[in-house]
C-alpha cells in the first residue's frame, strides 16, 4: 500500500468525456432549469421567480395550466391509440411472416422500409396523400362519401396522425416480435402439437409469454417516441384544426418560440422530461423484474 | 395401445435423394410390439431422432409406410396419431402451474374435469411432483421442469406409444438413475409401448427390453441387451456397446484356428462357409481376454487401468492394440506377459458382419 505510486493518468482519458457531457447535456439542461426559476424582461435581465412558473403550469385553472393539461391529455391519448394499434398489429404481422427460405429476407426488407424514411418526409408524403383534392387517400375517402378533411375535421386529423404513426413505426414492433418468435425453440411447437394444443392455445401459452420481454422493449420505445411526437402533426395538420392535434411538444414550441414565454416553456419542458423519465424508469423496473422472475 | 410397424420407412432431408448417402435414415422394416420398452441407441447424427420424429409425425418420411396396428398413419398429422413425446430439453408452459401443465394434453382432448384431476394427481405422485403441483412451472429447476415434461408425456393413458428423445440429458447424474428406474417402473405399471432415444449405452441397456443400435442411418442390430453384449452382429455394435468396446483384430482363419501374425488362437467353432479370406476380423470382449504370467501368446503391456473391482491392461499383440482383463491375483504387470482368449467368446466377422460358425 505504502509504495503504490500516484498515477493520475486516467484523468486524461476521463476529462475530455466529462467536458463533452458538460457542454452537451449539463449546461443546456441547467440553462432550462435556470429559465424555469427566473423571469426576464428581456435584454439578459433576469430576476428570481421561485416556483411560480411550475405552480401556474400545474394549476389547470390558469390559462397556461389549462393548456398544458389539455395537451398532456391529448399526448397520452395519442400514445395509447398508437400503441393499441401498433402492438397487436405488429404481433399479428410477425406471426404471418415466413419462417425460412428466400422470402424471409425480402419480407423483412420491405417491412423495414418505412422506418428508413425521415419524419418530415413522412409528414410531407402524407400531407399530400391526405389532401381531399389531389391526394390519393383523401380523394378516395371523399370519393366514397366519407366526411374526410384533415384541415377542418378533428376526427379526420386524429385518424390521419395515428395512421401515419402506425404506418411509420409498426415495422419496429414487427421486427422485434419476429426476432422474439424466431428465438422460440422448435421443440415448443412440436410439444404443443403432441399435446393437441389449438393455434390459439399455442399463441397464448407459448408465443405470448416468450414474447413478453421484446414486447416490453417495443412498448417502451413506441411509448417514448409517440409521447414526443412533433414533426408529423406539424407538417400535416399544423396542430389543428383548432388545437385538436396540438400535442405537448408542439405546444412547447409554440410557447417558447411563438410567444417567447421562456419561463413557462422551461417549466413545461422539465415536467415533460420528468414524465418521460418516470415512464422509462417504470418500464426498466418491469423489465428487470421479469428477468429476475425468469431466473428464479 | 398399439403395435407400430415400420414398412420400409426411410427419410432424406434433401428433396430429391439420389444415392444411399442422401438418406438420413435408410429404409427400415421393424415392428414395435405393444407393451415393450425399446431403446434407440447410437452416436449423434445416426438418425435415431429422425426415426422418432417420423413415428410421432413431426416428420413425414420420404419412403415407406407407417402402421399403427393395421391403420396407415404415414401422412396423418401428429395431433391425430395419439402419440406422446418427451424432448431433450424441458418444454413447459411458462404461464401455467405444474398441475395445469400436466393437465394441458388432457384438457385439449376435452376430458372431464374430475378425470383430469385424478390422472394429474396420479402422474404427479409417480414423479414426486405432488408438493409442487400449485407452483408456477417457470420458477422450477431444470430437473423439475424435465419431470413436468415427462409427466405430460405420461399423463395420457390411451396413447399408442410414448417416445423419449434423450430426456435425461439435462438431469444431473444422481437423479438420472432415480428417474430412469422410475420410468422403468412406470412402464411396467402402464403397459405402454415406449421408445427411448439415447446415445448413452447404460441408459439404453438398463431401460429397454430391446435395443435398436443405429449407425449412419441404419439399424445395425436389434436385440436384448444380453444379445448385444454376447453376440454383436456387426463390428459397430461390438465397438459401441461395452466400455471399453470389443477387441477387433484382423486375422486369417483356417479351420477352427485364427492367426494373428504368427500367433495362433483357437476358436470355439469352425468356419467352413468362409470362401474368401479378405476383410476378416476376430472380435472378443476384454472380459474374455485374460492376462497371465505364463502360457499363451506373448504381448507387450502398454498401460494398466485400475477400476477398483477390475483392472484392464492395454497391450499389443503382434503390433495390434488389445484390451485384456488383469486377474486380481496377478500381483504386478511386467513389460512382457501372456494373453489367453476364451475360445467360446471369440467371434468372427467378415466385412464387419458376424459369420456363424459350425461346432467343431
Amino acid at each position: 500500500m505504502m509504495d503504490k505510486p500516484w498515477n493520475n493518468r486516467a484523468w486524461l482519458f476521463v476529462l475530455p468525456v466529462l467536458a463533452l457531457v458538460l457542454f452537451s447535456s449539463i449546461v443546456p439542461m441547467m440553462t432550462v432549469v435556470n429559465y424555469s426559476l427566473q423571469d426576464s424582461m428581456g435584454v439578459n435581465n433576469f430576476f428570481w421567480n421561485g416556483d411560480a412558473w411550475f405552480r401556474d403550469l400545474l394549476d389547470p385553472s390558469t390559462e397556461i395550466g389549462a393548456r398544458f393539461a389539455d395537451a398532456l391529455l391529448r399526448t397520452f391519448a395519442f400514445s395509447a391509440a398508437a400503441l393499441a394499434v401498433e402492438v397487436p398489429l405488429g404481433i399479428a404481422i410477425a406471426l404471418c411472416l415466413p419462417r425460412r427460405g428466400w422470402a424471409v429476407g425480402i419480407s423483412l426488407v420491405i417491412i423495414a422500409l418505412p422506418m428508413l424514411i425521415p419524419w418530415n418526409v413522412v409528414g410531407t408524403i402524407w400531407q399530400i396523400f391526405a389532401r381531399a383534392d389531389i391526394g390519393l387517400f383523401g380523394a378516395a375517402l371523399t370519393g366514397i362519401g366519407l366526411p374526410y378533411n384533415v384541415t377542418q375535421d378533428s376526427v379526420s386529423a386524429w385518424v390521419t396522425i395515428v395512421v401515419i404513426d402506425v404506418w411509420h413505426w409498426t415495422p419496429l414492433v414487427i421486427l422485434l416480435s419476429y426476432a422474439g418468435l424466431r428465438a422460440i425453440p422448435d421443440a415448443y411447437y412440436q410439444a404443443a402439437r403432441i399435446d393437441g394444443a389449438s393455434r390459439w392455445a399455442v399463441f397464448v401459452n407459448i408465443e405470448l409469454p416468450k414474447l413478453q420481454k421484446v414486447l416490453v422493449i417495443a412498448v417502451l420505445l413506441r411509448f417514448m417516441q409517440t409521447f414526443m411526437i412533433y414533426t408529423e402533426p406539424v407538417v400535416v395538420t399544423g396542430g389543428g384544426p383548432g388545437s385538436a392535434t396540438t400535442f405537448l411538444s408542439i405546444d412547447l414550441v409554440k410557447i417558447a418560440i411563438g410567444q417567447v414565454d421562456v419561463g413557462s416553456a422551461a417549466a413545461m419542458s422539465l415536467v415533460y422530461y420528468i414524465i418521460i423519465l418516470t415512464a422509462c424508469w417504470i418500464f426498466f423496473t418491469i423489465m428487470t423484474q421479469l428477468d429476475r422472475r425468469r431466473d428464479a | 395401445m398399439a403395435r407400430i410397424t415400420l414398412d420400409g420407412i426411410g427419410h432424406a432431408y434433401t428433396s430429391h435423394p439420389r444415392s444411399d448417402a442422401d438418406y438420413a435414415l435408410k429404409p427400415l422394416h421393424h415392428v414395435w410390439e405393444q407393451g415393450m420398452a425399446y431403446a434407440l441407441l447410437g452416436p449423434s447424427g445416426c438418425g435415431k431422432t429422425t426415426l422418432l420424429n417420423i413415428i410421432s409425425g413431426l416428420i413425414i418420411p420420404s419412403a415407406g409406410r407407417l402402421l399403427f396396428d393395421d391403420r396407415d398413419v404415414t401422412r396423418l398429422p401428429t395431433e391425430q396419431r395419439n402419440i406422446a413425446q418427451v424432448f431433450q430439453f424441458p418444454v413447459i408452459y411458462d404461464t401455467m402451474t405444474v398441475a395445469e401443465n400436466l393437465a394441458f394434453p388432457l384438457r385439449n382432448r376435452k376430458m372431464p374435469k374430475a378425470a383430469i384431476q385424478a390422472r394429474v394427481a396420479e402422474v404427479a405422485a409417480m414423479l414426486e411432483l405432488t408438493p409442487d403441483l400449485h407452483r408456477r412451472a417457470r420458477g422450477l429447476t431444470a430437473d423439475a421442469k424435465q419431470k413436468v415434461s415427462l409427466g405430460r408425456g405420461l399423463v395420457r393413458s390411451d396413447v399408442s406409444a410414448v417416445l423419449f428423445d434423450e430426456p435425461l440429458t439435462v438431469i444431473d447424474p444422481a437423479l438420472k438413475w432415480e428417474l430412469r428406474s422410475k420410468l422403468k417402473a412406470v412402464h411396467r405399471a402402464l403397459d405402454l409401448l415406449m421408445i427411448y432415444v439415447t446415445h448413452d449405452q447404460t441408459e439404453a441397456l438398463t431401460f429397454a427390453d430391446r435395443v435398436v443400435v443405429m449407425n449412419d442411418g441404419r439399424a445395425v442390430q436389434i436385440g436384448t441387451p444380453e444379445e448385444l453384449f454376447e453376440r454383436p452382429e456387426h463390428t459397430f455394435v461390438g465397438y459401441f456397446i461395452g466400455s471399453p468396446g470389443m477387441n477387433l483384430l484382423p486375422a486369417r482363419i483356417s479351420g477352427n484356428r485364427a492367426y494373428i501374425g504368427s500367433n495362433e488362437i483357437s476358436l470355439g467353432a469352425a468356419y467352413p462357409t468362409l470362401t474368401e479370406t479378405t476383410n476378416l476380423q476376430i472380435g472378443i470382449r476384454p472380459d474374455f481376454v485374460t492376462l497371465s504370467s505364463t502360457g499363451g501368446a506373448e504381448v507387450q503391456v502398454r498401460r494398466v487401468d485400475d477400476f477398483g473391482r477390475k483392472r484392464l491392461a492395454h497391450v499389443t499383440l503382434g503390433g495390434l492394440p488389445l484390451v485384456a482383463t488383469v486377474p486380481l491375483d496377478m500381483p504386478s504387470v511386467g513389460t512382457a506377459a501372456c494373453v489367453n482368449f476364451d475360445a467360446s467368446h471369440v467371434l468372427v466377422y467378415q466385412n464387419d458382419i458376424r459369420v456363424e460358425g459350425v461346432a467343431a
